[in-house]
């Protein structure tokens, strides 16, 4: 006689299953490339097997800033201030070197008031995961430039950028970081696999995703506009209203473009790098981002890998026990050693 | 004997000999060496067992312009700056003249005799040195002399002062203790300047050294030096900075004993020490650190400060222990960098928005430096909020006499920690509840293996389970429990020292304004027949002692190294407000250390009407 019971939940191989790695229900606008961000970090993590009480979420201020709230609810987090989450990232591994720390952050966290942190994290390759999820504005405070805004992109208010874009993936192997990619929200495959990498990277990995923002990229002309959605979106004249959009998804191969519709009716040129591309070549690399400014393409890819860089803990030679777990006898020397002192200065 | 130049009023010869009681000012030129010949002079008089202190006044500069040292000897142990200045060694043309007039009658000036300066005045003793000449016999490198040329005024000194020369060469051994060429040089020099003084300069001034045994078994330290021993005793790890005058050396030399005593078994070290980027870094790091269950500090100065405020707010609302060293310099802006001011503390008692409310604790000597940077970390942790300690730069930077430092007895306060078995007991916890009722919730340190250890650190609002919330009841909620989290600090923070009481009228200082206080209470006395009480604070927010202590006296003078008299605001907005009116305040903001006739001076203009 058959039983059926139920099916098992699918374990990864430390035993836990993907609702292990869940976190709060999200608040950001439906259709908000962060929240595929999230998603995709939750399968990598689950996938990659890793202890969730293992994990610090680190991040600075911005709807970005937000989504640590929205994964793995059973690592540790900090939500800082904005544009520093580097610092506090900083500090924590330095008193725990045994956690992984992911940092998220935004476009403008990162290269208007956070750059100043920001390069020192990459030239101090400090062990982590930094994500910045690039929309080219401000979400949270309502839609204003920030610093990777190309050249002729315009705001909701009609206003036009006309300061050149600060590509963070060129700066951060400039810097040094040892771990360095573009990817775009909606491209599920290129993005799980690059995080798989990262979270397997020992140094510092720094991901640029390009992560629309469905809100404030919406200017007049276009037919996804929140505007258009409103006007023939009949009864919803409330407040609140958030017009739903699908999340862009986006398949395609190695070395070949895909143009990308955006949500505000624009399109978005999406380029991956050749398999046979080498990323251990910085020069090279630099040249590649470069040169895809100028032919209009957002060049996605793992640009620049160096596994055998040492990282700032190498160099500070710690114990192995986490500073913050060294017991008081390691910590305070003893009294002998203070009255050979005390005796120094006699 | 074209050399020597003595002037002395036959007044002077007779008068009654001046021991152990005096101040010598070393006028020279920043970036000229002459660190290493006060020093010893200073330890030389320490060595003879005569209470001693030194002060630097030095320019924001590199090389070039006027610096001033001066030494105190006080056989009544009186370290702090004396205003009047008895004996000047002029070395520096530019400052010779006005240093000079500036003195009051009867005081000794030893000058280097190319500044000719015999002629200023007839009421002080003139000892003129031909410098040049006797340093060219002493040192045969032309380009070394103008190291040596310093010491030879060490030796005229001594001779001038009789001082044991033995003590010098031991002074000066210590001094070079590693080179010994530059020690047979320096004491070839100092030997000079001695038999120079011994055949052309007869003693015409009143002031002299004799041996006492009042500094026997005593250490001689400067506050950083003392923070930084402190620190490493207190099991600090991760000490991040951004140097700025005067807290860089507190972290420099924190550096140095680290490498040196916390090394393990392996040799690998048991701390970090991270040159940040600015100060917003240092801070920020110092968070991430303690948030991680490492004792995590920085030390700064008032720019530093003034950047750290956000992130200062951030670790007041997520509530995460930090330690952070607030060096005081003269503000606003950059001020004067290198002068000496307790300018910052209204500043830090609320640094950030919103309301923000911060512990402080005034050491006011370098054992307090010591035995308050343990304080600080365990207030921290206790309290799981930043926690600021106001030195400042004449405690940090100057030489200061003190019994050697006491070994602590007590173990590290780690504070409200729960463990992975806490929590399965538990069933789980509430990170901001207050569970105890003073205010102070209980927290994990993330790595805590357990599926209920996680806590959110987020700076915008939050409830008792640190889950974002805006509804106003949360808030109030939280903020009240804050605020209950303060008044627990009261009891926590060091209880004021009430160094006398039973009168009527008192006083309240802090910091390195005590020395001037304890003197200043002598002249009082001695002078005017008028017995003052006195407080002082050691920590913020104030503990019932002091809101006692204001009660039952009819007047208390506030004595504060700042413009705005900023501690008297402070204790404005404490204390009941029928007691405010008793309050008065005394300021001493120059960029000079405070003294003490200066003190007695503003008090008996209020006192004696
Ligand atoms: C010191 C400070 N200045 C300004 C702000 C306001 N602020 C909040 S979020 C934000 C921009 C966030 O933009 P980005 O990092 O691109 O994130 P997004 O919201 O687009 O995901 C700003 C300027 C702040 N919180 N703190
Ligand atoms: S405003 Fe933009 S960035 Fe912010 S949640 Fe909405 S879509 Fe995302």
């Amino acid at each position: 006689m058959a039983t059926t019971s139920a099916p098992q939940p699918k374990t990864n191989h430390i035993g836990l299953t993907v609702l292990d790695y869940r976190g709060g229900k999200t608040t950001l606008c439906a259709g908000c490339g962060h929240n595929a961000i999230s998603e995709r970090i939750i399968d990598a993590m689950y996938e990659m097997g890793v202890q969730p009480e293992e994990i610090i979420k680190m991040s600075g201020i911005g709807c970005s800033s937000k989504t640590p709230a929205y994964f793995m609810s059973r690592s540790f987090s900090f939500n800082s201030v904005h544009g520093r989450m580097p610092a506090v990232t900083t500090g924590a591994v330095l008193a725990n070197q045994k956690m992984m720390a992911i940092g998220i952050s935004g476009d403008g966290d990162t290269a208007s008031i956070g750059m100043g942190q920001f390069v020192h994290l990459m030239r101090r390759n400090i062990p982590m995961i930094y994500i910045i999820e690039d929309n080219g504005v401000y979400g949270l405070t309502k839609g204003q430039f920030s610093a990777t805004a190309d050249i002729g992109s315009k705001l909701k208010t009609g206003v036009i950028n006309d300061l050149p874009p600060i590509d963070t993936c060129a700066l951060a192997i400039m810097m040094g970081a040892t771990f360095v990619g573009r990817s775009f929200s909606g491209d599920k495959k290129q993005l799980h696999t690059m995080l798989k990498a990262a979270i397997a990277h020992k140094g510092t990995a720094m991901l640029d995703v390009i992560s629309p923002c469905v809100t404030f990229n919406d200017h007049e002309g276009s037919t996804k506009s929140y505007k258009f959605m409103k006007d023939h979106e009949e009864p919803l004249h409330d407040l609140n209203f958030v017009p739903y959009f699908e999340e862009i998804n986006v398949d395609y191969d190695e070395g070949t473009t895909t143009a990308v519709q955006m949500h505000d009716g624009s399109k978005l040129l999406l380029k991956k790098l050749e398999h046979d591309y080498d990323p251990k070549d910085k020069i090279n690399a630099v040249h590649r981002i470069m040169e895809s400014h100028k032919t209009g393409e957002m060049l996605t890819g793992v640009f620049y890998v160096n596994p055998d860089a040492p990282s700032f803990l190498d160099l500070l030679n710690m114990t192995d026990t986490p500073l913050a777990q060294l017991p008081e006898s390691t910590l305070r020397p003893s009294k002998a050693t203070l009255e050979a002192i005390m005796e120094e200065y006699r | 004997m074209a050399t020597t130049e003595v002037t002395a009023p036959s007044l002077e010869a007779q008068r009654t000999p001046v021991v152990n009681d005096f101040s010598i000012q070393v006028a020279t030129v920043n970036g000229s060496g002459s660190q290493s010949a006060n020093t010893v002079l200073l330890r030389t008089i320490f060595q003879m067992g005569v209470p001693v202190s030194g002060k630097n006044l030095f320019p924001s500069n590199i090389a070039g312009l006027p610096t001033w040292y001066t030494i105190r000897a006080s056989k009544d142990g009186f370290v702090a700056r004396k205003k009047e200045i008895d004996f000047v060694v002029a070395m520096n043309p530019e400052t010779a003249k006005e240093d000079v007039l500036a003195l009051e009658p009867g005081a000794a000036v030893l000058y280097d005799e190319p500044l000719n300066l015999k002629d200023l005045r007839s009421d002080v003793t003139f000892y003129a040195v031909a410098f040049d000449k006797i340093v060219a016999e002493v040192c045969k490198e032309a380009k070394l002399r103008k190291l040596v040329k310093n010491m030879i005024y060490v030796g005229v000194m001594a001779k001038l002062l009789a001082l044991d020369m033995k003590e010098v060469e031991k002074a000066i051994r210590r001094q070079f203790a590693t080179k010994v060429k530059a020690a047979d040089l320096n004491w070839n020099a100092a030997q000079a300047g001695h038999d120079y003084a011994v055949q052309n300069l007869p003693k015409q001034d009143p002031f002299k050294i004799e041996r006492m045994n009042k500094t026997e078994g005593q250490i001689i330290i400067d506050g950083n030096a003392a923070a930084a021993l402190g620190a490493m005793f207190a099991g600090v790890s991760v000490v991040t900075w951004y140097p700025i005058t005067p807290s860089s050396s507190l972290v420099e030399n924190l550096i140095e004993y680290m490498k040196e005593h916390r090394l393990d078994a392996d040799g690998k070290a048991t701390f970090a020490i991270v040159q940040a980027e600015d100060e917003l870094a240092a801070v920020g790091m110092v968070l991430g650190g303690g948030w991680m269950g490492a004792r995590a500090m920085t030390a700064t100065a008032g720019p530093g400060i003034s950047l750290m405020g956000e992130f200062t707010g951030l670790g007041y609302y997520v509530e995460v222990p930090a330690v952070i060293w607030d060096v005081q310099r003269v503000g606003p802006s950059t001020g004067l960098p290198t002068r000496t001011a307790q300018g910052d503390i209204m500043k830090v008692a609320n640094l950030s928005h919103g309301d923000a409310r911060h512990p402080m604790l005034f050491p006011h000597s370098v054992a307090e430096c010591f035995e308050f940077a343990g304080a600080a970390f365990d207030l921290a942790e206790t309290l799981q909020t930043p926690v600021f300690v106001m030195s400042d730069l004449d405690l940090g930077m100057n030489n200061w006499m003190s019994e050697p430092f006491a070994y602590p007895t007590q173990p590290l306060k780690r504070g409200k920690v729960l463990s992975a078995e806490q929590l399965t007991q538990l069933g789980g916890f509430a990170r901001y509840k207050d569970v105890d009722g003073d205010g102070i919730p209980y927290r994990t340190v993330p790595g805590t293996k357990h599926p209920q250890a996680a806590w959110f650190a987020r700076g915008s609002g939050h409830n008792e389970k640190s889950q974002y919330t805006e509804r106003p009841d949360d808030y109030v909620n939280n903020m009240d429990r804050l605020a209950r989290k303060f008044a627990t600090a009261r009891k926590l923070v060091p209880q004021a020292d009430i160094v006398q009481d039973g009168g009527k009228v008192g006083i309240i200082a802090y910091g390195t304004s005590h020395h001037a206080i304890v003197e200043s209470l002598s002249q009082l006395l001695k002078e005017y027949g008028v017995g003052l009480d006195y407080l002082r604070l050691k920590g913020f927010p104030f503990g019932e002692e002091v809101h006692d202590y204001i009660a039952r006296h009819d007047r208390v003078y506030v004595v504060d190294q700042n413009r705005d008299h900023q501690m008297f605001d402070l204790l404005k907005l404490d204390i009941k407000p029928e007691h405010v009116t008793k309050l008065r305040s005394v300021r001493h903001y120059n960029g000079l250390p405070i003294d003490a006739r200066s003190v007695t001076d503003a008090i008996l203009a209020q006192e004696v009407k």
